[in-house]
């Protein structure tokens, strides 16, 4: 059976494609661990990790020798195939989203007209690595946290769905190349500023970032579903956190920001400053918030986040309708 | 102007004109009740047993009662020497009550022969006697009997003996080497396993398996070696057990083998935060004792070091308290404070944390040259940072969602379970020693005590940073009005003696010598001194067998206290209200476990 040439050397290329934007978006999230120490202590009057390399250039290194070669414990008392599990999903599962975020108009993964229902899916399995993480570890701390996180993420996800429809029906599809290309001349987050709103904070509480970090919540749980975990187990949750963090300030680009869109600069450029922009809001949300209780929290997400991503829906219909050239 | 040191011949007097104790002979008949004299500065009131718990009673229900059971201890008696005029007595057991009223304290004593060591429990009187009455059954084997749970509270559950009893040796070396087998390692550890039944709780109810948690003695937000067992149904707290001991370095024990001028080190290391706060109440009392008065300079600087190390400890709390919160950020701002804080201290003293930097009669050195300059960069550096931290923190929505009406008790409830400092004052009541009965002089100073409302977690936290101004503002005052004059009183009890003075003259340096290696020795008599620090009051109760080393030394920690009443406001709240209270309340272990 003979294969044009074409088609192999577009699988090849698509392959390369997505094996770079794998090891860049690990890469990323790697970094982003020491970017974030040095932004918090930026803004906290101190220096922070400065003394591995040029500048602390080097932490990253030291951070991946070190958590690589601890050693690999599991408890006795713990469930070992479901404690391993865990943070493979937790990984795996955010990884595997970054399928569908377009990085330019050449750059991407996949081109599916399911694009952000396979978000929802990912983020939906997501929960289940915290979830068995801390219940498989048979530590009361992590059971608590587990818990958290459990209650906290089947909470936001609800309207964390609800606030994107009025993306979708703007653009009338959950492809996410054909959301970008939507917002040619207006962004959706004028339109759709509710929308914006609801899901950042969903999209905060869902990667469990300070202030929705219940599940961990250091001074409550120390450190709630991953207490018991270490070595490079514990190093695929904690990456885990930083690549929900790149995957939400990418979608987040992408849906509201015009994703590659912008004057001037190469289409990629523009994607990566605006994402850049995310991440520093989060951190910065991490240095300057306390954290509200729990039950609050939740309380929150179902009186004041949903009806707000509720009437954000019914607004965008009623407009969509309004507009449509065969209107009323 | 009460607690102004009395002369000596006006506290000789036994009081028994007092209309307190006047109020005790008429109630329990004249025989029941013996007066006795001591330079504490209040009524110090024998009584029989049998009479114990209506001499009590009557305190606490008479028109302006004694609210308060300040302090709860015992003495072995058994090897005091100097005791004309006492009853037989081999073991005592004080009750110090405190009436914020008549702003008037008084002490009951209790004697007890060796061979029948038992005390009905006045835990139904007074709730803080709980762990109080624990405490003087492990560290002396005196029962209290009717107590609902009489079991060791400071040292571990498989101890052996009655530590502050005379006959229990006090040094290492006086013991067998210490070993520990596999076998007496997990039979220590068994005994410190939880066990819900013995204190009368439930494992399940009708729709529930509650949870048993053990939170501490390692947890980020214990604030040291602090373990509270919570049982929980969800994350509610239904009911939960602080257990203490784990910090425990028998402070009281060491002061029965130091001098009186080597004991003072020590002092410093029991409320940590507080460095020469501590220094302060025991310095005081032992100034009764010698029957030193200081000059106005040594009363002046004490008073500008005790609010500077007021202002320290109390950033240390804001920092930690919001950290408990969930912010990560304030604890950096205020720890670049807080080395402001030590830059001044440490020019001044030579230390950071713990100075010892009070001396009997004096303070250690004079001040530098240059120390108002530093004084005053400080001073000019607090204001806006305490602007910023109201701001930023105290104003966010969340913090006040987080505190407000969280935790609260009322008045009331605080002085009955012995809560002092600015825990009490976030009820309502302006009760600080500084103003109610000054001492070292803090008559002379212009300042208010900031009050809160509602006793909650919210309150507690900008009433410090309030009195952080309030402090400022002393100091200023110091600064301003630094009066000339000695920095050690010229006494001869005054120790170490100035140094000029013993090149003097054979008879000057043979009384350096003596002062320097044996130590001062110090009339028999019993004294006591209280002083607001950081936390709440800091009692020391002397007791001196007119030798160089106390007798007795009672250390009557504010912390202690405050962990005791936990449970009284937290059943039926989350565990992330219990993270805050513990944060709001202000505590160290070593000051509660001394």
């Amino acid at each position: 059976m003979s294969v044009p040439s074409e088609s192999v050397a577009a699988v090849l290329i698509a392959m390369a494609q997505a094996l770079a934007i794998l090891v860049g978006v690990l890469l990323l999230a790697a970094v982003m661990t020491v970017v974030e120490r040095r932004l918090l202590a930026l803004w906290q009057d101190r220096l922070g990790p400065n003394r591995v390399g040029p500048a602390g250039s080097l932490q990253l290194v030291a951070d991946m020798i070190k958590v690589l070669f601890k050693e690999d414990w599991i408890p006795p008392f713990a469930d070992r195939a479901l404690f391993v599990l865990a943070p493979v999903i937790a990984m795996a599962s955010l990884l595997l989203s970054f399928l569908i975020i377009p990085w330019t108009p050449t750059w991407g993964v996949a081109d599916w007209h399911i694009g952000l229902l396979f978000f929802f899916a990912m983020a939906g399995i997501n929960v289940y690595a915290v979830l068995l993480g801390g219940w498989s570890s048979g530590n009361k701390y992590a059971l608590l946290g587990a818990m958290r996180a459990t209650a906290q993420t089947l909470s936001y996800e609800v309207f964390m769905g609800l606030s994107l429809m009025g993306v979708v029906a703007l653009a009338g599809s959950f492809n996410l190349r054909d959301i970008v290309a939507a917002q040619q001349g207006l962004w959706f987050i004028v339109p759709q500023f509710l929308g914006f709103c609801t899901f950042l904070i969903a999209g905060v509480a869902v990667t469990h970032r300070h202030p929705f970090d219940q599940p961990e919540a250091e001074q409550e749980l120390a450190d709630g579903y991953h207490i018991e975990y270490s070595g490079m187990k514990f190093g695929m949750f904690y990456v885990g956190e930083y690549l929900g963090m790149v995957l939400v300030s990418a979608l987040i680009v992408t849906l509201f920001f015009g994703g590659w869109r912008g004057p001037w600069l190469p289409p990629f450029v523009w994607f990566a400053l605006k994402t850049a922009a995310l991440l520093v809001l989060f951190v910065l949300l991490r240095a300057a918030l306390p954290r509200p209780r729990f039950d609050r929290m939740m309380s929150f997400g179902w009186r004041v986040c949903l009806p707000l991503t509720l009437i954000n829906l019914l607004l965008t219909g009623v407009a969509i309708l309004w507009l449509s050239p065969a209107g009323p | 102007m009460s607690q102004a040191i009395p002369s000596k011949v006006a506290s000789r007097e036994d009081r028994a004109d007092d209309p307190v104790v006047v109020a005790l002979r008429q109630r329990l008949g004249r025989r029941a009740i013996r007066e006795q004299a001591t330079l504490t500065g209040m009524p110090v009131v024998w009584v029989s047993r049998e009479v114990l718990r209506e001499a009590l009673a009557l305190l606490r229900d008479m028109p302006e009662p004694f609210e308060m059971l300040f302090d709860l201890s015992a003495v072995d008696e058994r090897l005091r020497a100097r005791r004309e005029g006492l009853p037989e007595a081999d073991f005592t057991v004080f009750y110090h009550l405190l009436s914020v009223s008549r702003n008037r304290d008084v002490m009951l004593k209790v004697a007890l022969a060796e061979t029948d060591l038992a005390l009905p429990s006045v835990v139904s009187l007074y709730p803080n006697a709980d762990w109080y009455e624990r405490e003087v059954w492990d560290m002396f084997g005196i029962v209290f009997r009717g107590h609902p749970h009489l079991t060791r509270l400071l040292m571990p559950p498989t101890w052996q003996g009655h530590p502050l009893r005379k006959d229990y040796p006090a040094r290492a070396t006086e013991f067998d080497p210490y070993t520990l087998t596999v076998e007496g390692q997990q039979q220590e550890q068994r005994a410190l396993q939880f066990d819900p039944e013995a204190w009368g709780m439930q494992r399940e109810s009708e729709d529930t398996d509650f949870m048993f948690l053990n939170l501490g003695p390692n947890h980020p937000s214990a604030h040291g070696a602090f373990r509270i067992v919570l049982q929980l149904d969800g994350e509610v707290i239904v009911d939960c057990v602080p257990d203490i001991g784990y910090h425990h370095r028998g402070a009281e024990k060491m002061a029965e083998r130091q001098s009186w001028h080597s004991y003072i080190p020590y002092t410093d290391r029991v409320d940590y935060t507080g460095g020469v706060v501590n220094n302060l109440p025991y310095v005081l009392a032992a100034e009764r004792l010698a029957g030193i008065t200081v000059p106005e300079r040594v009363k002046v600087i004490r008073v500008m070091l005790t609010e500077l190390f007021r202002v320290n400890s109390h950033l240390l709390y804001l920092g930690t308290y919001l950290q408990d919160l969930g912010a990560m950020t304030p604890v950096f701002y205020t720890f670049t404070d807080r080395q402001k804080a030590y830059e001044v201290i440490e020019a001044i003293t030579g230390f950071r944390m713990h100075p010892s930097w009070f001396r009997i009669g004096g303070v250690a050195q004079d001040l530098p040259r240059g120390w108002d300059r530093l004084m005053r960069d400080f001073l000019a550096w607090m204001p806006p940072r305490l602007r910023e931290y109201e701001r930023a923190m105290m104003d966010n929505a969340i913090v006040r969602q987080r505190t407000r009406h969280i935790a609260a008790h009322t008045t009331q409830e605080a002085l009955a379970w012995g809560v002092t400092g600015p825990n009490l004052r976030a009820t309502g009541l302006d009760f600080d020693l500084r103003k109610w009965r000054p001492y070292s002089g803090y008559e002379q100073f212009d300042f208010e005590v900031p009050v809160g409302a509602n006793g909650d977690i919210y309150d507690r936290g900008w009433l410090r940073i309030e009195e952080m101004r309030q402090s400022l503002r002393i100091i200023g005052q110091c600064v301003d009005h630094m009066p000339a004059g000695d920095y050690k009183a010229d006494h001869p009890l005054t120790t170490p003696p100035p140094r000029e003075r013993m090149l003097e003259h054979i008879e000057t340096l043979i009384t350096h010598f003596l002062q320097v290696s044996w130590g001062p020795v110090l009339e028999a008599n019993e004294s006591l001194a209280m002083v607001e620090a950081t936390k709440g009051i800091n009692g020391y109760y002397l007791t001196s067998d007119g030798s160089t080393m106390s007798y007795r030394t009672r250390i009557r920690a504010p912390s202690f206290p405050h962990l005791q009443q936990i449970p009284a406001v937290i059943r039926g709240a989350m565990v992330s209200d219990l993270i805050a209270h513990l944060g709001s309340l202000d505590f160290v272990m070593a000051d509660v476990d001394r």
